[in-house]
């Protein structure tokens, strides 16, 4: 279903493309062997080389390289065989260089894709333009003095991927499908840890708006966007400003916009007239990047399997539904805890318990599954008492609620408590002519077609056996029993 | 001008072996000799406290018999080399002051073979000039002197080094080349000039002018000093990704014997319109001694000498550009007091660089400009790679070049002054070299009839820096040029 906003002049249609700037997992920096920690003092990770001081040089970080690769990879994207360094002059007091190093022209990784996931059941794939490396700029800090400036070179020169895709976003819920899914992968690639909140994956918008079958109208790129949700309210305001400006007669200019989270609006940072000549020229200091197809591939080798690589198999291989399919590759850690539960189990069966169960506790625990008293060895324990009839699916979620306070095993809470379920006939034939017995008004309605009163005699017998009584044995011989 | 002062490195190297005398000794009387030149204003920062101290340390090191390579060898170090706890100003007002807490690769090799530091030399500002008198510590002044007296630049923009070693302050000392700051002063100041290799001596700590073109070298009275010193200052360096990864040759011992069998290249553009009729002898007489000396002289062709120079100051005012951003008064050196950021990056700026570094400033953001960028820079690249091919192309046919290193002897403090193109036209012969990356050296040839010291340059194929000492070697053993500079030929009579 095409997304269209209801104008006064009719449909519109949004285009979107966004550019994910991605701080690459690496225990130092670019083009210095500082460190990277999040949260350290500030001016405490910064080498002579982040500090710009007379004579030093950039010196290519190696693994960063391998970690570009790697994630061109997961974008099921050209590797380019060679790169180039340039450097964006502008002046600004984070920016020690007055340059900052990074790719223009000829970017590490080309064109790609990533597969989106919709609410509505559907999957879209959107295009990847190309991914580059570049160097991080320090911190300004202007509420530490009441007439100066401080300025924070911890994360100047840190190492960023930037993740450009195609326009081909249109609408907020894709927008957000596009960023989860990218974080999601870049997670599973061990490539950035995707921490919005640290600023680890920052984001940029790039918002237009046409009626459809129309050219691409101007587009307004909106900065600081720093949340899933505020991708999703940042274009919503921005989208009803654009063609509000249109209606009224107005034309949308290019101009760089910022996202204000307080207000709930986007407003202008920069116009095109003001946009910066950033004067690209290949860095000198460095020489063009050069990566093998014997590098790549041995990269490649290395690739864990990816998201929707996993979610195909656990769909096809399991059995699954896409919704539970994609609620379990969701983490790489979850998709790991839930094929250790389904090992030697029923796959459905685990995928429910990990899903409805497990996950739904935790969440109301506001925990995460790492947290998790309970582990997947455990948790499979308690299906298999499941499956080979040990105890019912009943007893089972108190035997977890158990598990879940105590961590202890399943086996040892039903031996504890006394709740394997009874499967003995006999007991439960005993059971039966009790009920029936107690109950000559209810027995005598049924027979006379109230049929409906067989559930009565189940949660009787349930009752009596504590719930132990082997359901499908219960429905057996009551049958038997009432006629 | 004491015996000590005047020896070569290699019979000072001798000496301090045989116990002659101290590197205290030859390093006090380097110091002495220089607070008498103080009015040629060869250092920016003079450091004799710590010269006597290294001079010891090194005595004490050659007494355990761990002598290196420059063992207690006194040396000037251009003031663009950053230098641990020691003022590095590049000559310039925005670093005056600033004391860097590392050591660039190329003194940390000098000092690890055993050199001493006498001071921070002398030189155009950020390196920019041909005559050194765009430093802001004033400019350096040539110990040959014109006639009537009148003083003469040293060239630049290694001026403060040419003319320590020129003038017996230095036993030799370090320079950096981008266009001909090495080869330009050495021909001025009647020493040996050597830029090696694009590539063959580490960049790290040494303040970035043209990083593409920026090339350590060395400064000395004899070819072969300068294969002593380059041998102890080169090699690879993780820090500094331009920098090659190849075992660093004993370049003195590819000197000696004849140039039997090698083949010398003149090349037929650099015989340029007006060029001086003395320029025009010289090279004739040095083609005549590699002649006798065995060689065979081949002509050859570089045809896109002509855009060398116009290429060369559209790349090197780009890379400077850019380099010299990072002085915006926030971190280090000079910074004008201002409230505004805006305003005080304009005037730090402003009130820091000269007239001549800012004016490649404003040439460099030009020509990296949109709407420029195709029209000069990239132009300017491809013809970079024509050059080089030019020259690729001569070494089929030869094993080095013989070119005069300038156009012209050393010329008045203030002359060419009002004109820059004409300032820029002083490393016509040296420049084209510069961007093929390739070394050349500077050789003391003759005198002109002002009795000024004229030099002759071996230009080499990349890596064969090893040729050009053998030629750079004949060359001089030919020329036989021992005359001194005025001040010093003052003080002998």
């Amino acid at each position: 279903m095409a997304y269209l906003i209801e104008g006064e002049t009719g449909k519109w249609e949004v285009v979107i493309g966004m550019e994910v700037h991605a701080q690459v997992s690496c225990n130092s920096k670019l083009f210095s062997g500082a460190a990277t920690a999040f949260g350290a003092e500030p001016n405490s990770q910064v080498s002579l080389i982040d500090a710009a001081m007379p004579g030093m040089l950039p010196v290519l970080n190696e693994y960063v390289v391998e970690q570009a690769v790697r994630t061109g990879l997961g974008l099921k994207a050209q590797v380019n065989n060679m790169s180039v360094f340039e450097r964006k002059n502008y002046f600004y007091p984070d920016l020690p260089q007055g340059y900052q190093i990074s790719q223009m022209v000829y970017p590490i990784v080309g064109k790609g894709e990533i597969e989106v996931d919709l609410s509505d059941g559907t999957t879209k794939t959107i295009g990847i333009t190309r991914l580059h490396l570049e160097q991080d700029a320090g911190k300004s800090m202007h509420d530490q003095h009441p007439t100066k400036s401080f300025v924070d070179l911890n994360r100047s020169g840190c190492a960023l991927m930037e993740i450009v895709s195609e326009p081909d976003i249109r609408s907020p819920e894709e927008a957000c499908a596009y960023l989860n899914k990218l974080r999601m992968i870049l997670r599973y690639l061990g490539t950035c840890d995707g921490n919005m909140e640290e600023g680890s994956m920052r984001a940029d918008v790039n918002i237009s708006v046409r009626k459809p079958g129309d050219e691409l109208g101007t587009r307004a790129e909106i900065k600081n966007v720093n949340s899933v949700k505020a991708v999703q309210m940042a274009i919503d305001y921005e989208v009803r400003r654009q063609i509000e400006l249109i209606e009224d007669g107005g034309t949308v200019v290019q101009e760089t916009r910022l996202w204000d989270p307080n207000k709930g609006v986007t407003r202008s940072m920069r116009g095109k007239e003001d946009a910066h000549d950033y004067r690209y020229f290949p860095d000198p200091d460095l020489l063009p990047l050069h990566v093998s197809n014997d590098q790549i591939e041995s990269i490649k080798a290395t690739l864990p399997e990816l998201p929707d690589d996993k979610k195909h198999r656990f769909m096809d291989g399991y059995g699954l539904s896409l919704y539970d399919a994609s609620v379990l590759i969701a983490e790489r850690h979850r998709a790991d805890y839930y094929e250790t539960v389904a090992n030697d189990n029923d796959t459905k069966l685990a995928a429910n318990w990990v899903i409805n169960e497990l996950l739904g506790i935790l969440n109301k625990n506001e925990k995460t599954l790492v947290e998790s008293p309970i582990s997947a060895e455990q948790l499979a324990g308690l299906i298999k008492l499941i499956s080979d009839n040990t105890i019912s699916g009943k007893i089972a979620k108190d035997v977890f609620a158990i598990m879940y306070e105590t961590g202890d095993d399943a086996d040892k809470v039903v031996e504890e408590k006394g709740l394997k379920q009874v499967t003995d006939t006999g007991a439960i034939e005993a059971v039966i002519d009790k009920v029936i017995a107690a109950n000559p008004g209810q027995v005598e309605a049924y027979r006379g077609g109230k049929d409906k009163l067989f559930g009565f005699f189940v949660g009787q017998v349930m009752k009596e056996t504590q719930g132990k009584a082997n359901p499908a044995a219960v429905n057996e011989l009551l049958k038997k029993k009432l006629g | 001008m004491s015996d000590l002062t005047n020896l070569t490195i290699k019979d000072a190297l001798k000496g301090l072996e045989n116990k002659d005398f101290t590197s205290v000794e030859l390093t006090e009387a380097h110091i002495k000799a220089g607070e008498a030149a103080k009015d040629l204003k060869c250092y920016i920062t003079e450091t004799p406290d710590q010269a006597i101290e290294m001079a010891k340390a090194s005595d004490a090191k050659r007494a355990k018999g761990d002598a290196g390579l420059l063992e207690g060898i006194p040396l000037a170090i251009k003031d663009l080399f950053c230098t641990n706890g020691v003022q590095t100003t590049a000559a310039s007002h925005i670093l005056e002051g600033f004391k860097p807490q590392y050591e660039s690769t190329v003194t940390a090799n000098l000092f690890a073979q055993g050199s001493v530091m006498l001071g921070k030399a002398n030189l155009d500002e950020f390196a920019m000039g041909s005559s050194n008198t765009t430093s802001y510590f004033g400019n350096v002044i040539n110990p040959w002197k014109g006639a009537d007296g009148k003083d003469l630049t040293p060239g630049g923009s290694s001026g403060g080094s040419a003319s320590a070693v020129a003038a017996r302050i230095a036993m030799g000392a370090t320079g950096t080349d981008t266009g001909g700051s090495i080869r330009q002063p050495a021909a001025f100041c009647g020493v040996t000039g050597m830029k090696p290799t694009y590539g063959r001596c580490s960049r790290f700590g040494t303040v970035a002018f043209a990083s593409s073109l920026d090339q350590a070298g060395t400064f000395a009275r004899t070819v072969e000093d300068n294969a002593i010193m380059l041998r102890a200052m080169a090699g690879h360096d993780a820090k500094d990704s331009t920098s090659a990864n190849r075992e660093v040759p004993d370049f003195a011992a590819a000197m000696g014997g004849d140039l039997k069998g090698k083949k010398i290249g003149i090349p037929k553009e650099y015989r340029v319109d007006g060029m001086p009729a003395e320029i025009e002898k010289i090279w004739e007489q040095g083609i005549e001694w590699m002649k006798d000396a065995g060689a065979e002289i081949v002509d050859v062709s570089l045809p896109h000498t002509k855009y060398a120079l116009p290429t060369y100051y559209i790349i090197a005012p780009a890379e400077a550009s850019s380099n010299l951003a990072r002085y915006d008064g926030v971190r280090y050196g000079y910074r004008a007091d201002e409230n505004i950021l805006s305003d005080m990056y304009k005037k730090t700026r402003a009130e820091g660089f000269g007239d001549e570094v800012k004016r490649r400033i404003m040439i460099g953001t030009y020509v990296l400009s949109a709407g420029y960028y195709d029209a000069y820079y990239i132009k300017a690249q491809k013809v970079r790679r024509l050059i080089l091919n030019d020259f690729l192309a001569a070494y089929e046919k030869c094993d080095v070049l013989l070119t005069p290193t300038a156009p012209s002897a050393a010329f008045a403090i203030g002359e060419n002054e009002d004109d820059p193109i004409k300032m820029y036209l002083n490393d016509v012969f040296t420049v084209p070299a510069s961007l093929a990356g390739v070394p050349g050296m500077s050789v003391p040839a003759g005198l002109d009839a002002n009795g000024l010291p004229l030099g002759l340059q071996i230009i080499g194929r990349p890596w064969d820096e090893e040729m050009v000492f053998k030629v750079g070697g004949a060359l001089e053993e030919a020329a036989n040029f021992t005359a001194l500079p005025h001040t010093l030929a003052k003080k002998a009579a």
